[in-house]
C-alpha cells in the first residue's frame, strides 16, 4: 500500500539504490542503503539508515524517513553501484573509473578504498585515451567485472591493484549492463538487442553464446537471473519490453512482455522470492510483477498494456517443474502486475528489493522506502 | 538590483549587450582586449541588468585595478541555484504537474476545494522548504553562511504569506463573514514575533506573576484567540478575590462574542445582529466604569469594542500593519465583505505606519492584494523576489481558477505562460534541474515547443544514458529535428572514439542516410585495408535498417556473401556477388575489390558460374576497364594490370569449362 512509503527530497537526482546485504543468518529485514546521484557538479555517494517506522525520535520528528548516515564527493555520474560485502561498495563512474568505497560504520564515515583509473575509455583519434563510461558492475566478493561504452570487458579481484582479465573490444556496440550468470560466466546486454554469455575460464574472447532479439534490434539496458533456476533471464529494453529468456534454448526470447512506456532502467527477481520481480522506467513508473497469484480467486481479463492492477494469463504445464516465467500460453493461469507509483512524473533510475524492502530513486531527487511490500 | 559596468564608456550614449555563450552577457567597454589601459575599439566583457527580470546575479572572475578584464556571468535565475531549494523546485513540480492533469470538468464546489488543495499543497512545499533552511541555519557554524540561510527564511517565509493571502482572497475568493476567520487564521500562522514571549510566560512557574502577562493576554485578544486568553485571565482572578466581579464580567463578555460561522448555520444578518447586541453591552460596561479599576482590562474592553487609539497602543504587539487591520476587522467589522477591503487596508496601513517610515516592497505587494489587483501583485512579486518559481506557478494557480483569461501582454502570449516560460528557462540553465523544465514547456502551448527546441539542443551530452534521456524526451514529441541532431552528435563522438558499431548504431536510430554512408565507407575501408571485417557482430545483425543506405545495404550483403563463401555455399555466393555489381549495389570503387573475391570461386575445381554469369563478370571486367582513360591506366601500378590479367585468364578458362560442362549437360 501507498502508506507505507516513505519519501524524502535530497536535492541530488538518484541513479542507483542499492540495500546493504545481510548477514547470512540474519531474520531483521534489510536498514541500511546507498544511494548515487548523477548529472550534478558535485555527485555524491550516500549511506541512508531507515530508521524505525512510525516511531517518534527524541526530537518529535517522524523516523519513518531515510536518515542520511554519511556520503562522500564521487567523481562523475554514478552509472551503476554494488555492494561487495557488508562494508564495501563498487561504483561504476561516468569518467570510466570504477572505485571501492568502504563505510566504516563505528565513525558513519565514507572513504575510497581502491580505484582502477580509466578500466575504461576510448582510444581517440587525436589525443591518446579518453575516459568512456563505465555502464555496468557485478561482483561476487573478491571478483568485480565491469562493462562500458567502449565495448570492454574487465575483470578485477577486490585485493589486486591490475585487472585480472581484459577482453577489448568485447562488443562492437555499448555494453549496458552485466549479471553473473554462473561463477565463471557472466551475462551482458548491448545497445544492439543482444544477450551474450561470456565464460570467464575460456582465453577466446568471444562469447560463448549470442543470443538477440529479432526484428528491431532494441537496445537492451538491464538483466538478471533468477536467483533459482540459472537458466531463466529476464532483461528491459529501450521500448520498456520485458523479455524472458531460457538460455538453454534457442536464440531468441520465450516471452515479450509490453510493460513501460520508455526505457527499462532496471529488472530485479527477488531474491528470496522470485515469483515477483520488479522493474522500473524512464517513463516514472515502477511495476510489481507477482506470478504467485492463485489464479482460481482472481477475476480473469488481458493484459491491455494498461496501469494500476492488470491480469493476463500465461500457460504452465506443470507448475512444479516449469516456471511460471517461462510459460506464455495466454489461457490458463496469470499473472499479476501492479505499478507501485500512481502520479508518474520524472524516471525512476534504480530499485533494490531485498526482503519486504523496496528503496527506489528518481529523477524528481528523491528516494522512497517501502518496507511492507507484501503487507 | 543594479550594477555598474566597470569600464563602462560614459560618453556612449547607450550600452549595447549580446548574449555569450552558456549565460555570459557581454557588452562595449573601454577596456582592451588584453587587460591593458581602457581603449575604444575592443569588445571587453561586462555585464547588465536584464530588463524585466527579478535579479541578476553577478559573478565576477578576476580581481585587480580597473584596467584587468572581468567576465561576468549573469543568472536570469538566483534561486535556482540554492541547494535547498532544490527540495521546492522538485516536489511543486509534481504539484504543477497534478494541476494540469486535473480535470477541468469538475464543477462549481468541488473544483474549488481541489484549487485550494493545491494551493495550500504548494504552501506545504514552501513550508517544508523554509523548515530545512531554518535547521541549515542553526547547525551551519558559518557565519556568512548562516545569514544567507536567514535571508532565505525570511524570503521563504514572505513568500508563504502572500501565496495565503492570495489564497484566500482569489483562489477561495471567502465570502464576508468566513473571509474575517481566514484573515486570523493567517494573521495568526504569520505573526510570530511574539511566539517566543507567549511561550516565556506561559512556560513560566506563575504566570500572572510574570511582568509580560498582560502582554500575552493582548496578544491573544488582538488575535482572536479568546478561549486562550480567558484561560489566562482565569489564572490572574484567582489570585486576586477583591476583584473578581470585574474578571468575571469580562471573562463573560470574551466568550460571548459572536463570531462569524463557517457554514451556512446563521446568516450575515443573524450575526450582525448579535453583534450589535454585544457590542451594546460591552459599550454599557465601558461607560459605567466597570473596569475603571483596572487600566489592562479597561484597555482589553476598548480593544473590544474596537477603539482605534486603544488597538493601535498596542502596536508593538502587532508588528505589521496588516495585522493591525486584521484585529481591527475582527473588532469593527466581522462581516466585511471582499470588496470593502481595499478602504480598510489602505487606512490601516496609512495609521500603522504614521508617515514614519515608506511602505516597503512586501507591504506595497500586500496592499495590491487586499485591493484584489492581482497583476499588480504578481508584477510586485516579479520586482522584489529573486526567483521566477514564486510568480510562475501562482500566476498558473490563478489562470487555473479562471481569474486571468482577459489579460493579454502586447508581446508574446499571456501573463501564465510569459512567466512559466521564463521559469522553465532558468531551469534549464542548470546543470541539473533541466529535466523539470520539460514539463513546464509542455503546458505552454504558444512558445514552448520553440523553448524546448532551443534549449534542448543546449544539454552537454556527456554519457550515452544521458543522450538517451535527451533523446526520449525529443521522440515523445516528434521533435524529429532535435533526435537527428543528438543522434549525430552521439555518431561523431563514437566515430572519434573510433567505435564504428556504436557511431552506425546510432546513425541508424536517427535515419541519418548520409551518415550511415559515411560510417559503412569507413568499414569497408578497413575491410580493404587489413582483409578482415570488424565489428561482425553488428554487421550481421543489421536486420532491416540495413536498407537504410545503398552503402549500409551494401555492407550487409557483402558480409553476407563472405559468410556463405565461409560457409562453401558457392553457388549462391557468387550469384549474390554478380547481382551486387549487376543491380549497381555495389559503388564502382568496390568493383575490383568484387572481381577478385570472385577469382577463388572461379579457380574451384568444381565449376560454379555459369556461362551466362561468367559473361556478366567480364562485361563488368570490362566496363571497369574501359571506364578508365588512357592516362588513368598509365598510372595504375604492374599489381592492378596483373589482376585484370589474372582476372581475364581465369575467366576464360572458367567459360572454357562451363561451356563443356554445360554442353554435356544438354547433350546427356
Amino acid at each position: 500500500a501507498m502508506e507505507d512509503v516513505c519519501a524524502r527530497f535530497v536535492s541530488q537526482k538518484i541513479s542507483k539504490t542499492r540495500w546493504r546485504p545481510l548477514p547470512a543468518a540474519a531474520l531483521q529485514p534489510p536498514d541500511l542503503f546507498a544511494t548515487g546521484s548523477w548529472d550534478n557538479e558535485d555527485n555524491r555517494i550516500s549511506i541512508w539508515s531507515v530508521g524505525d517506522l512510525g516511531n517518534v525520535g527524541l526530537n518529535g520528528e517522524y523516523q519513518g524517513e531515510p536518515q542520511l548516515l554519511c556520503d562522500i564527493r564521487h567523481n562523475g555520474d554514478v552509472m551503476d553501484m554494488q555492494f561487495l560485502d557488508q562494508e564495501r561498495i563498487v561504483v561504476a563512474s561516468s569518467t570510466g573509473t570504477v572505485t571501492v568505497f568502504r563505510h566504516h560504520q563505528n565513525n558513519q564515515t565514507l572513504s575510497a578504498n581502491q580505484r582502477w583509473e580509466k578500466a575504461h575509455y576510448h582510444v581517440d583519434q587525436d589525443t591518446s585515451c579518453g575516459g568512456a563510461a563505465c555502464t555496468g558492475v557485478i561482483c561476487n566478493n573478491p571478483e568485480i567485472v565491469t562493462v562500458g561504452e567502449d565495448g570492454r570487458i574487465n575483470l578485477f579481484r577486490a585485493d589486486q591493484k591490475d585487472a585480472v582479465r581484459t577482453i577489448d573490444n568485447a562488443d562492437s556496440s555499448t555494453l549496458h549492463a552485466v549479471t553473473f550468470l554462473r561463477t565463471t560466466e557472466i551475462l551482458t546486454v548491448n545497445s544492439i538487442g543482444q544477450l551474450k554469455i561470456w565464460d570467464l575460464r575460456q582465453q577466446r574472447n568471444e562469447p560463448s553464446q549470442i543470443f538477440s532479439l529479432t526484428g528491431d534490434r532494441v537496445p537492451l539496458h538491464c538483466v538478471d537471473r533468477h536467483p533459482n533456476q540459472q537458466h531463466i533471464v529476464a532483461t528491459g529494453g529501450q521500448d520498456g519490453m520485458l523479455s524472458i529468456w531460457d538460455i538453454r534454448q534457442g536464440t531468441m526470447p520465450v516471452s515479450l512482455l509490453n510493460a513501460h512506456e520508455a526505457e527499462m532502467w532496471e529488472v530485479h527477481f527477488h531474491p528470496s522470492n522470485p515469483d515477483h520481480l520488479f522493474t522500473c522506467s524512464e517513463d516514472g513508473s515502477l511495476w510489481h510483477w507477482d506470478t504467485s497469484t492463485d489464479i482460481s480467486e482472481k477475476p480473469s481479463f488481458l493484459h491491455q498494456g494498461g496501469r494500476n492492477t492488470t491480469y493476463f494469463s500465461h500457460n504452465t504445464i506443470n507448475q512444479s517443474v516449469v516456471s511460471a516465467w517461462l510459460s506464455n500460453d495466454p489461457t490458463k493461469d496469470r499473472m499479476e502486475i501492479t505499478n507501485l507509483i500512481p502520479n508518474q512524473t520524472l524516471s525512476v533510475n534504480s530499485l533494490d528489493i531485498l526482503g519486504p524492502c523496496l528503496v527506489y530513486g528518481t529523477d524528481a531527487e528523491a528516494i522512497y522506502v517501502n518496507r511492507q511490500l507484501f503487507a | 538590483p543594479s550594477q555598474v559596468v566597470p569600464g563602462a564608456d560614459p560618453s556612449a550614449r547607450q550600452l549595447c549587450f549580446a548574449w555569450g555563450p552558456a549565460e555570459v552577457l557581454v557588452c562595449e567597454t573601454l577596456f582592451g582586449r588584453r587587460g591593458g589601459s581602457p581603449s575604444r575599439d575592443a569588445g571587453g566583457p561586462g555585464r547588465a541588468l536584464l530588463p524585466g527580470t527579478l535579479t541578476a546575479y553577478v559573478a565576477g572572475t578576476g580581481e585587480g585595478g580597473p584596467s584587468s578584464p572581468r567576465l561576468f556571468v549573469v543568472r536570469k535565475d538566483q534561486d535556482i541555484y540554492i541547494q535547498t531549494l532544490r527540495k521546492l523546485f522538485n516536489e511543486s513540480h509534481g504539484i504543477f504537474i497534478g494541476l494540469q492533469r486535473s480535470e477541468e470538468e469538475l464543477a462549481g464546489k468541488s473544483r474549488k476545494a481541489q484549487l485550494v488543495q493545491v494551493s495550500k499543497n504548494y504552501r506545504s512545499v514552501i513550508r517544508a522548504c523554509m523548515e530545512d533552511m531554518h535547521q541549515a541555519a542553526i547547525l551551519t557554524r558559518d557565519p556568512a553562511l548562516h545569514s544567507q540561510y536567514s535571508t532565505q527564511v525570511s524570503i521563504l517565509s514572505a513568500m508563504e504569506l502572500i501565496w495565503n493571502l492570495c489564497e484566500i482572497l482569489f483562489v477561495e475568493a471567502a465570502a464576508a463573514g468566513p473571509l474575517l476567520l481566514r484573515l486570523l487564521d493567517w494573521v495568526r500562522l504569520h505573526v510570530c514575533d511574539v511566539d517566543n514571549m507567549v511561550h516565556e510566560v506561559l512556560s513560566s512557574e506563575s504566570p500572572s506573576k510574570h511582568e509580560l502577562f498582560w502582554n500575552v493576554v493582548d496578544v491573544f485578544v488582538l488575535q482572536g484567540r479568546m478561549d486562550e486568553a480567558r484561560h489566562l485571565l482565569s489564572k490572574e482572578a484567582s489570585a486576586n478575590p477583591t476583584s473578581v466581579n470585574m474578571y468575571k464580567i469580562l471573562d463573560d463578555l470574551m466568550k460571548k462574542m459572536p463570531v462569524p460561522s463557517l457554514g451556512n448555520t446563521q446568516t450575515l444578518t443573524e450575526m450582525e445582529l448579535k453583534w450589535q447586541h454585544w457590542h451594546e453591552e460591552c459599550q454599557r460596561y465601558l461607560q459605567d466604569g466597570t473596569f475603571a479599576s483596572n487600566s489592562h482590562m479597561e484597555s482589553i474592553c476598548k480593544i473590544l469594542l474596537g477603539h482605534e487609539d486603544a488597538i493601535l497602543e498596542k502596536k508593538d504587539l502587532m508588528t505589521t500593519w496588516y495585522h493591525f487591520l486584521v484585529t481591527r476587522l475582527l473588532y469593527s467589522h466581522p462581516t466585511v465583505k471582499p470588496v470593502e477591503l481595499r478602504f480598510y487596508a489602505q487606512a490601516c496601513m496609512d495609521l500603522f505606519l504614521g508617515g514614519e517610515s515608506s511602505p516597503e516592497p512586501l507591504d506595497t505587494i500586500l496592499m495590491a492584494a487586499f485591493e484584489f489587483e492581482m497583476h499588480q501583485v504578481i508584477k510586485e512579486c516579479s520586482i522584489a523576489l529573486s526567483n521566477w518559481w514564486f510568480v510562475a506557478h501562482l500566476t498558473d494557480l490563478l489562470d487555473h481558477c479562471k481569474l486571468l483569461q482577459s489579460h493579454n501582454l502586447y508581446f508574446g502570449s499571456n501573463m501564465r505562460e510569459f512567466l512559466l516560460l521564463e521559469y522553465a528557462s532558468g531551469l534549464f540553465s542548470h546543470h541539473s534541474l533541466w529535466q523539470l523544465g520539460v514539463d513546464y514547456f509542455d503546458h505552454c502551448p504558444e512558445y514552448g515547443r520553440v523553448y524546448l527546441e532551443l534549449h534542448i539542443e543546449r544539454i552537454p551530452l556527456n554519457t550515452e544514458q544521458k543522450a538517451l534521456k535527451v533523446l526520449r524526451i525529443c521522440e515523445q514529441r516528434q521533435m524529429h529535428e532535435q533526435v537527428r541532431s543528438i543522434c549525430k552528435i552521439m555518431a561523431m563522438k563514437a566515430l572519434r572514439n573510433n567505435r564504428l558499431g556504436s557511431a552506425l548504431s546510432w546513425s541508424i536510430r536517427a535515419k541519418d542516410a548520409a551518415f550511415a554512408t559515411l560510417i559503412s565507407d569507413r568499414f569497408l575501408k578497413d575491410y580493404c585495408e587489413s582483409g578482415c571485417f570488424s565489428d561482425l557482430d553488428l554487421i550481421d545483425n543489421l536486420g532491416p535498417s540495413m536498407l537504410l543506405s545503398d552503402r549500409l545495404t551494401f555492407l550487409g550483403k557483402y558480409r553476407e556473401f563472405h559468410r556463405l563463401y565461409g560457409e562453401k555455399r558457392f553457388s549462391e555466393a557468387a550469384k549474390l556477388l554478380l547481382m551486387l555489381m549487376t543491380a549497381h549495389i555495389a559503388p564502382c570503387s568496390f568493383w575490383m575489390t568484387l572481381l577478385t573475391d570472385a577469382l577463388p570461386l572461379l579457380e574451384q575445381k568444381e565449376v560454379i558460374f555459369s556461362a551466362e554469369q561468367t559473361y556478366e563478370l567480364m562485361r563488368c571486367l570490362e566496363d571497369l576497364t574501359a571506364g578508365k582513360s588512357d592516362k588513368q591506366k598509365l598510372q595504375d601500378d604492374d599489381v592492378e594490370t596483373m589482376k585484370v590479367e589474372m582476372l581475364r585468364l581465369a575467366l576464360a578458362r572458367n567459360l572454357a569449362r562451363v561451356i563443356v560442362k554445360e554442353g554435356t549437360l544438354e547433350g546427356s
